[in-house]
């Protein structure tokens, strides 16, 4: 019963005009930069980071919720249009929705993705409501020892493990520590690494390294290749309303999608691009027409959109929980909550966002 | 960031040196061996016996050091780009003038405020972009920088770097910026 009365006071701080307001305009925006390719939720979110100082920290989360969960959905739109992913979760979107664009049918993979989405995100949402509290029943209990362990783990396991190279996931986590080391020493006062310069004191802002990171490097990168890139538009033709088959075929890959995401998003190592193309393998498997795969099948569109976004929703159980980031997006809206001080207890409020989400 | 990009490496992995690789694993090793030198220097007071304010930028250091060699090893055998990556040849006309715009930014923002320094950059960054139309630019970057310029200035009370032309417009308008 505590955790549904908890449920009901969140949705009455969720359900105020403003923080609908601001979760609309998180979605919005959200959307736009997922559809966008080169801008993704991290970015953005950084580049909101100020907002943090003037507006209430429960508006902001939702917003910045909103940009993260708009993103998931977004990116798929440029993966079945343009065959170009707009974010690395949408990556095998672009497999058979892409596909799917060719044969007349980008109404049907693009209501698939967002409905799915819809499905997904619902599904995590009440996943974060019920899995949260636990969780943090559980953390209570831990010692700074534990604390420690947890974060080696999860710095380590998501640097190293996840990329494609431990050397390379190692030397950025280094690369990170020593920034981080930079300024005056909390336990002893000793200015580190600072070259005698005052400004140095106070250590690197973390939204200064984020936005560096994702702002300036993106616009590098873009800068140097752009002219090489060639998409080809393919224009939305065809009924934009699934059939009844569409819909028969595509229910059970949302549901299966969202099963496989947000325990893998909720993971200290998760992620969301993981979970997509276990749900592409597993409808391949699972399909009664595996030929199609390849060939633009719905399935291999309704159940990595509803992965990704059931495992947005998972990453936020050990961020709000834990304080542990386990992607770019929630390491930024992470320092977000550091820099208000107001890490756990908004949980609560994080779930209205789902509502206009899709 | 892919989980499949192992096997594309594999394959290149018996090919020429590479010189971007290396250049990034020399860098981890110099810096390595500058957080050395700058950790020898931070003072350790006698009370801190055991973990004193040298201990994880010393580990730090030794792990970067041997992750830089790492580094300049796997450069030696190739370098870890694709080859479709290896084969794009960078837009250096493009870059130039992205990092012109940014040292052009740093160095203005301070004595020129913030509109002005932004402008430029806009103008710079959308020259590195393929623009040709520098009025068009300047006159959309001069807009968004005055929009952010307020928006933060009203909205949140924060001054961004206030130069001539902000202290202008603020008079004109009579808005108390900051």
């Amino acid at each position: 019963m505590d955790a549904f009365s908890q449920l009901l006071n969140g949705f009455a701080v969720a359900l105020t005009p403003m923080n609908l307001l601001w979760c609309l305009v998180g979605t919005t925006l959200g959307t736009a930069i997922g559809v966008l390719p080169g801008l993704g939720p991290a970015l953005s979110i950084a580049l909101l980071l100020p907002i943090t100082f003037k507006v209430e920290p429960t508006a902001a989360f939702i917003l910045f919720a909103g940009i993260y969960y708009g993103a998931m959905y977004g990116g798929s739109t440029t993966s079945i249009l343009l065959n170009t992913p707009g974010e690395s979760a949408t990556i095998v979107t672009a497999l058979e929705g892409n596909k799917m664009a060719r044969n007349g049918r980008a109404g049907a993979a693009l209501a698939t993705a967002a409905i799915g989405s819809f499905v997904a995100g619902m599904i995590g949402t009440l996943g974060i409501t019920f899995l949260a509290p636990v969780v943090v029943d559980w953390a209570l209990r831990f010692g700074p020892a534990d604390y420690f362990s947890l974060m080696v783990f999860a710095f380590v396991t998501v640097s190293a493990v996840l990329g494609s190279s431990a050397v390379r996931g190692l030397a950025t986590l280094f690369f990170g520590i020593w920034l981080g080391l930079i300024g005056v020493d909390l336990q002893t006062g000793q200015a580190r690494f600072t070259f005698g310069l005052a400004e140095l004191l106070d250590g690197i802002n973390v939204i200064v390294v984020a936005v560096g990171l994702f702002a300036v490097g993106e616009t590098l990168y873009v800068a140097s290749r752009y002219r090489l890139g060639k998409d080809e538009i393919i224009p939305v033709s065809g009924s934009l309303w699934m059939t009844s088959e569409e819909w028969r075929r595509s229910w059970k890959p949302w549901l299966r999608g969202a099963a496989i995401g947000f325990p893998i998003g909720a993971m200290p190592a998760g992620g969301a691009e993981i979970p997509t193309f276990l749900s592409y393998y597993i409808e391949k498997k699972l399909s009664t027409k595996p030929e199609e795969f390849g060939k633009g099948a719905i399935e291999g569109v309704a159940g990595p959109e509803a992965a990704n976004n059931a495992s947005a929703a998972g990453v936020l159980v050990p961020m709000l929980t834990l304080g542990l980031p386990t992607s770019a997006t929630a390491a930024i809206m992470l320092s977000a909550f550091r820099a208000t001080a107001s890490i756990p207890g908004h949980c609560c409020c994080s779930r209205s966002r789902t509502w206009s989400g899709a | 960031m892919t989980t499949t990009g192992d096997s594309a490496e594999g394959a290149t992995a018996r090919s020429r040196p590479a010189i971007g690789e290396a250049i990034i694993g020399a860098g981890v090793l110099a810096l390595a061996i500058v957080m050395f030198w700058q950790a020898m220097s931070i003072p350790v007071s006698p009370i801190y016996a055991k973990v004193g304010p040298t201990v994880v930028p010393m580990m730090t250091a030794a792990a970067l050091g041997l992750l830089g060699i790492l580094l300049l090893i796997d450069a030696w055998q190739g370098g870890w780009q694709t080859e479709e990556e290896k084969a794009v040849t960078p837009d250096r006309a493009a870059l130039l003038w992205v990092v012109a715009g940014l040292v052009l930014n740093v160095a203005l923002i301070g004595s020129a405020g913030f509109t002005i320094a932004s402008t430029i950059l806009f103008v710079c960054v959308a020259r590195g972009f393929g623009s040709n139309n520098t009025v068009r630019d300047a006159v959309i970057g001069a807009a968004f920088a005055l929009i952010a310029y307020f928006g933060f200035a009203t909205t949140l009370g924060i001054n961004i770097g206030s130069g001539l032309v902000e202290s202008a417009l603020e008079r004109l308008i009579g808005v108390e910026g900051g």
